[in-house]
């Protein structure tokens, strides 16, 4: 899936330092992703994978993605179809695991005002993120074009690809 | 002030060498080349051929990437010993000339082998690569995607991070080691430490072998920065001659200059410290192990590239020494390298900790990276040595896992609960 401004999605909120084992976790990571990703989020919420549809939306807090490089750890979130992640913060390498990977990382202070179902939309270039639910608008860190580029592309490896081919 | 005299941190003046310019300020972004990569067999070969195959890429040079398997090792099932086939085919394929099969955990492979040398500027596919740091190098953990990247271009682009200085003075005491720093240090600091380094400094750190400057290092992570840095001394060039390697530069030019800018500054007496343990399911969750009485453990770990190198193991032989581990409590270990399990053989470290009770695992990342043997069942507990007690980690979701030094590790394995390492020593 690339890149769609225009989605409305459903909020999954979690708290803060949501870690890489929360996401994909050890014992499951010699499995494909698809297998793989039906254990996103188990430890701390059975329902997400089964109910998550594609152009939800992840909302967490501080230091999202604490913890291992593991890229499936966001691979699991695209695998599910999820759209976009917003949190106050990012762990360093998920926040640049999930750009090359396609998923939009916003970073946003705000977060903590979206609940879980309120419908989203996002535009990352612009630092805005839209509760469609609350009719609010919060500000987040713009997505600097030359990174959104790859994220449109769905990826840095077809970005890479494209560019290839040109 | 002119440019060339520009005051820098030692993670600056690293950068600035890998950039190939004189001078480099926290925020920019920069590119920069790698003097070394690593990557294992979970983030490695199984995650890169595939991609760089389809940029129709080669790897920049296969002198300078050290593929170690560590994480499926040694295979379990079917599934562990396809990715290792396809790691070792990948390492042929590819004349990787530094491949380390089931030798041992890839950030000790590093220091063993002497493949991290003063001023150098790596990229590690595992989030533990800062361990790098405690030889005077700079190093990050990435992701399979950009190592990608780095395999085909020898390059990364990073952001300048700034530079926090944690300086431990005084002396540790007994039963205390640089582990105790660290599950502190996760406390005060927390874990959102973004795109900072951690540079150690003070007497305690200098007294410190080079193992133990390793966990600092290594538990950069926890504390959620960029990666670690510790100036390189005699230590340091005695570990890497010991690896049979040679440093040709001059240590004296990976200091920070005395006038460098830090983002913080903090400093702490070593010998006030006591023995640390986090709770679950986050290293931030610690306290002094006097807080934690009466807390049953089930399991005590003794593993992966924190807890089982050949320091640790000693650590735990000193508390073990004539003691048995208690009834309902097993106690494993897991070294972290073969070099490691042989030293500890011919010194007589592994007769004490067998002769105590513990189950002798294979080298490897086993249970702290929930891949291997040690996992825990449904409501156990268990106390390790590792890095990291996120749920889940180490086996059931509705497990827990308590951190702490080999010490405290090895006395919750005699105690049958936690208790404080020092009553044993």
């Amino acid at each position: 899936m690339t890149f769609n401004s225009e989605q409305k999605g459903s909020a999954w909120v979690y708290g803060n330092n949501i870690d890489t084992d929360i996401l994909a976790p050890g014992p499951y990571m010699k499995k494909p992703m698809a297998e793989l990703a039906k254990h996103c989020f188990e430890a701390i919420d059975t329902d997400f994978a089964v109910q998550v549809k594609t152009g939800d939306v992840v909302v967490g807090g501080e230091a999202f993605g604490i913890g291992s490089s593991r890229e499936q750890a966001a691979q699991a979130l695209v695998e599910l179809g999820v759209s976009t992640v917003i949190a106050k913060s990012f762990a360093r390498i998920f926040y640049r695991n999930a750009l090359n990977l396609g998923l939009p990382a916003l970073v946003c202070n705000d977060a903590d005002k979206i609940s879980k179902g309120d419908q989203i939309s996002v535009q990352p270039e612009q630092g805005v993120i839209i509760n469609h639910s609350k009719n609010e608008q919060y500000k987040c860190e713009a997505i600097p074009p030359q990174l959104m580029e790859i994220v449109r592309a769905g990826g840095l490896m077809p970005f890479l690809q494209n560019k290839n081919n040109k | 002030m002119t440019e060339q005299s520009k005051a820098q941190t030692l993670a600056e003046k690293i950068i600035s060498r890998a950039a190939n310019v004189v001078s480099v300020s926290p925020g920019e972004l920069i590119t920069c080349k790698v003097d070394n990569v690593l990557m294992h067999d979970s983030s490695g070969p199984r995650r890169v051929k595939e991609r760089l195959e389809s940029l129709n890429a080669k790897v920049f040079d296969p002198n300078k990437i050290i593929l170690v398997s560590d994480h499926f090792v040694p295979a379990t099932d079917a599934e562990s010993a396809e990715i290792l086939a396809l790691t070792r085919r990948w390492a042929k394929d590819n004349n990787i000339s530094n491949f380390y099969d089931m030798q041992g955990i890839c950030h000790v492979m590093m220091a063993e082998k002497g493949h991290l040398l003063p001023g150098n500027f790596l990229v590690g596919g595992d989030s533990h690569s800062p361990t790098g740091g405690a030889f005077g190098c700079f190093m990050v953990g990435i992701g399979a995607t950009e190592m990608t990247g780095v395999l085909a271009t020898g390059e990364i682009w990073i952001k300048v991070p700034e530079t926090i200085r944690v300086n431990w003075h005084g002396t540790l005491s007994v039963g205390v080691s640089s582990k105790d720093i660290m599950l502190f240090l996760c406390k005060k600091l927390g874990v959102n430490n973004n795109y900072k380094v951690i540079e150690f400094t003070g007497t305690a750190i200098d007294q410190m072998n080079m193992l133990e400057r390793m966990v600092l290092c290594n538990m950069t992570a926890e504390l959620g920065a960029k990666t670690g840095v510790i100036a390189p001394d005699s230590s340091t060039i005695a570990a890497i001659e010991t690896a049979g390697k040679v440093f040709e530069g001059n240590i004296e030019d990976w200091q920070s200059d005395s006038d460098a800018i830090y983002f913080a500054e903090y400093n702490f007496d070593a010998s006030e410290l006591k023995p640390q343990i986090a709770a679950p399911h986050s290293p931030e969750n610690t306290n002094d192990v006097d807080s934690f009485e009466n807390v049953h453990v089930d399991q005590a770990y003794i593993g992966a590239c924190t807890g089982a190198k050949l320091t640790d193991l000693h650590m735990a032989a000193k508390v073990l020494k004539g003691n048995k581990v208690a009834d309902g409590t097993r106690l494993l270990v897991a070294p972290a390298s073969a070099k490691t399990t042989n030293q500890a053989a011919s010194d007589g470290t592994l007769e004490i900790l067998t002769e105590a009770g513990a189950i002798i695992l294979p080298t490897g990342c086993g249970a702290c990276a929930g891949m291997g043997a040690g996992a825990i069942a449904n409501g156990e507990v268990c106390i390790s040595s590792t890095s990291r007690n996120f749920k889940g980690r180490m086996g059931s979701p509705n497990s827990e896992v308590y951190l702490g030094s080999p010490y405290s590790v090895a006395a919750a394995a005699i105690a049958g609960k936690i208790a404080d390492p020092r009553e044993y020593l």
